[in-house]
């Protein structure tokens, strides 16, 4: 398996706010990448500086960002243009509002393809309508002269999902595609993004906060805490044997098969994520650390804790099941 | 789309007519006609003739359906004072208030759709404070000294245009301009906001994440979702324009329809006055109707409204 996407010491800024904090993770080809953590961790930021679409007053830096061997922090506007929609898509978590109101669904599917790939609009309609039943729309011909106003949440999403397929991109990113949708609607466009994994053999980096989605469609975890990445694993590893304090908490929050006892209330973790400002130095964690002491003020080694397994944390790798918190 | 307008159309009839109710009570509260119409030397006698001759002895509500029924096929009586049928004065003098309102609102739009999209994409710099200020300074300012300053720069000083009449196209250049003035803030601050608001929204983030063109993604975009308030308002300005360049008309002595209008409240000229407020406000009335349709146009949400 080779690597697609590798981001190394992504630094995002929003005037003095760090949001993204030296975060590093390696997107593998044919794989499903997911960040996890909670909101505010800046797992949304470092996907939408990976595409260069950060608002305004968002500032990027990376040591290294490389998509299929070329260096994404090279590129003007012009040739990352180039890059989005076509090599590279994504998709968002509003579904609701993620589509232009004003235009038919068949308008804003074909212009990714004749932007891209040129074409006539009739042959991008036509693989439209191709890739709508692919995504499991009926009566695509139907929807194409539709707006978006006339579809539910769940359509729109498998219509962005479609809209993201017109070039056949390498790596679909997908941040938070199921929140917004009911549990019914949630399975099936999972099970959707799994099929196209395997069929198309796209590479996909899911962003969630959801452990349960995690654990269904993950081949490799990253999991974020206060812009940075806090311990990267194989997903059944992960949950396994999580190393970073974060993540055993995280993971205490939901409900597991076999771990949790009846009769104890699930973990919670006490706090929020700090917003973090320049010159923080230390664990971002500490605050809410039971394991907390005077050296976690200061650098954070990472530690390896399997082959592809590592984490930020003062702590020697342990391989004691995780106690409920 | 087809009930949407027939129930605009039913409501635009509605408005009319009330219109006509209005403009015809209003001008028979300002006086006794007869008596104005005779003149200040008449004799009661004479206003007695007068008012035999021109049916003002009828019941209000006779006159009011007589003129109700002439007016539905055109004819809106003949004028006391310029002994001219009504139709043919608003016939003579619409072409240069429609002219005047036309060549108003496409220099508004040209100034400031781009003055508006410049800004929403330069929020918060220089450029964009620069443009609100302008629009500020272009509010306070009032329309007869903006003609008065144009006249004396560009008609006496440079010489370059006519200061008064309509014989040429360039006799329509200095009014436009000042007309377009009274529009020109509103329109440039609505197509600031809507660009704004659209520009921050999630379906320009898909657009930009599709990989499109600065251009598709601005003109095309976003530009059609905030032009939307942007249409409703220029159509209410243009028969604004069209109704009230009743001071630019005087400045730049045009003789249009409002005018016309000023004229004729001013000789108590009633049939003219009801017939040219009627013409307005029909004017007016399609305009709004024509917003709607461009609006349902633009925005596919209100089609099946």
């Amino acid at each position: 398996m080779s690597t697609l996407l590798e981001i190394e010491g992504l630094e995002v800024t929003f005037g003095r706010t760090a949001a993204v904090r030296g975060a590093s993770f390696r997107v593998e080809r044919g794989e499903t990448h997911c960040l996890v953590g909670e909101s505010g961790c800046g797992k949304s930021v470092s996907a939408l500086a990976v595409m260069s679409l950060l608002a305004r007053g968002g500032q990027r830096s990376a040591k290294k960002m490389s998509f299929a061997g070329t260096d994404l922090t090279s590129l003007s506007d012009r040739e990352m243009a180039r890059i989005r929609g076509n090599r590279m898509a994504m998709i968002f978590q509003e579904p609701m509002t993620s589509l232009n109101p004003a235009f038919t669904i068949g308008s804003q599917m074909a212009e990714v393809m004749t932007r891209h790939k040129g074409g006539s609009r009739a042959a991008a309609l036509d693989r439209a309508a191709e890739l709508m039943a692919r995504v499991g729309i009926t009566a695509p011909g139907m929807r194409l002269g539709q707006f978006p106003h006339q579809l539910s949440g769940g359509l729109r999403q498998r219509v962005m999902i479609a809209m993201a397929l017109m070039c056949d991109p390498e790596l679909l990113i997908a941040d938070e595609p199921t929140t917004a949708l009911d549990v019914t609607v949630q399975a099936q466009i999972l099970r959707l993004l799994a099929g196209l994994k395997r069929e198309l053999g796209l590479s996909i980096l899911l962003i969630t906060h959801d452990l349960g989605i995690v654990a269904r469609v993950a081949d490799h975890v990253s999991v974020m805490y206060a812009g940075e990445v806090v311990e990267r694993a194989p997903t059944a590893e992960l949950f396994r044997a999580p190393q970073h304090p974060y993540t055993r908490g995280l993971l205490s929050c939901v409900p597991v098969p076999g771990r949790v006892q009846r009769d104890r209330p699930l973990g919670s973790i006490p706090g929020v994520v700090p917003a973090i400002g320049a010159g923080f130095a230390g664990c971002a964690f500490r605050s809410r650390c039971g394991h907390a002491d005077e050296t976690c003020t200061r650098a954070i080694p990472r530690r390896q804790a399997g082959d592809a397994h590592d984490y930020l944390c003062r702590l020697e790798p342990d391989w004691a099941e995780p106690q409920p918190a | 789309m087809l009930r949407l307008i027939a129930r605009r159309l039913a409501l635009g009839v509605l408005v009319a007519l009330t219109v006509m109710t209005l403009a015809f009570l209003l001008t028979r509260l300002s006086g006794d006609l007869a008596v104005s119409i005779a003149g200040p030397s008449a004799t009661q006698a004479d206003v007695e003739i007068v008012r035999k001759a021109y049916g003002l002895d009828r019941p209000l509500y006779v006159q009011f359906f007589a003129w109700v029924g002439r007016a539905m096929v055109g004819d809106f009586g003949q004028s006391y004072f310029f002994k001219d049928s009504v139709a043919n004065l608003i016939q003579k003098r619409l072409p240069i208030t429609l002219t005047l309102g036309l060549v108003g609102l496409s220099l508004a739009l040209m100034i400031s759709l781009p003055l508006g999209i410049l800004a929403a994409l330069r929020e918060n710099t220089w450029i964009d404070r620069s443009v609100t200020m302008f629009t500020m300074v272009g509010q306070a300012i009032p329309s007869f000294w903006l003609a008065l300053i144009l006249m004396i720069v560009l008609g006496l000083q440079l010489g370059v245009l006519p200061i008064s009449g309509t014989g040429t196209w360039q006799h329509f250049v200095m009014p436009g301009i000042v007309l377009a003035f009274t529009a020109i803030p509103a329109l440039t601050r609505l197509t600031r906001s809507g660009m704004i608001e659209a520009m921050a929204s999630d379906y320009i983030r898909t657009a930009r994440a599709k990989g499109l063109s600065r251009a598709r993604i601005i003109f095309k975009h976003a530009l059609r979702n905030a032009a939307i308030p942007v249409v409703s308002i220029a159509a209410v300005q243009l028969g604004f324009m069209l109704g009230g360049s009743i001071v630019i008309e005087t400045v730049f002595a045009l003789h249009g329809v409002g005018y016309l209008g000023w004229e004729s409240i001013a000789k108590n000229d009633f049939p003219v006055v009801q017939a040219v407020v009627l013409v307005l406000a029909v004017f007016y009335i399609g305009l709004t109707l024509l917003a709607d349709i461009l609006n349902a146009l633009l925005d596919p949400r209100l089609r099946t409204g």
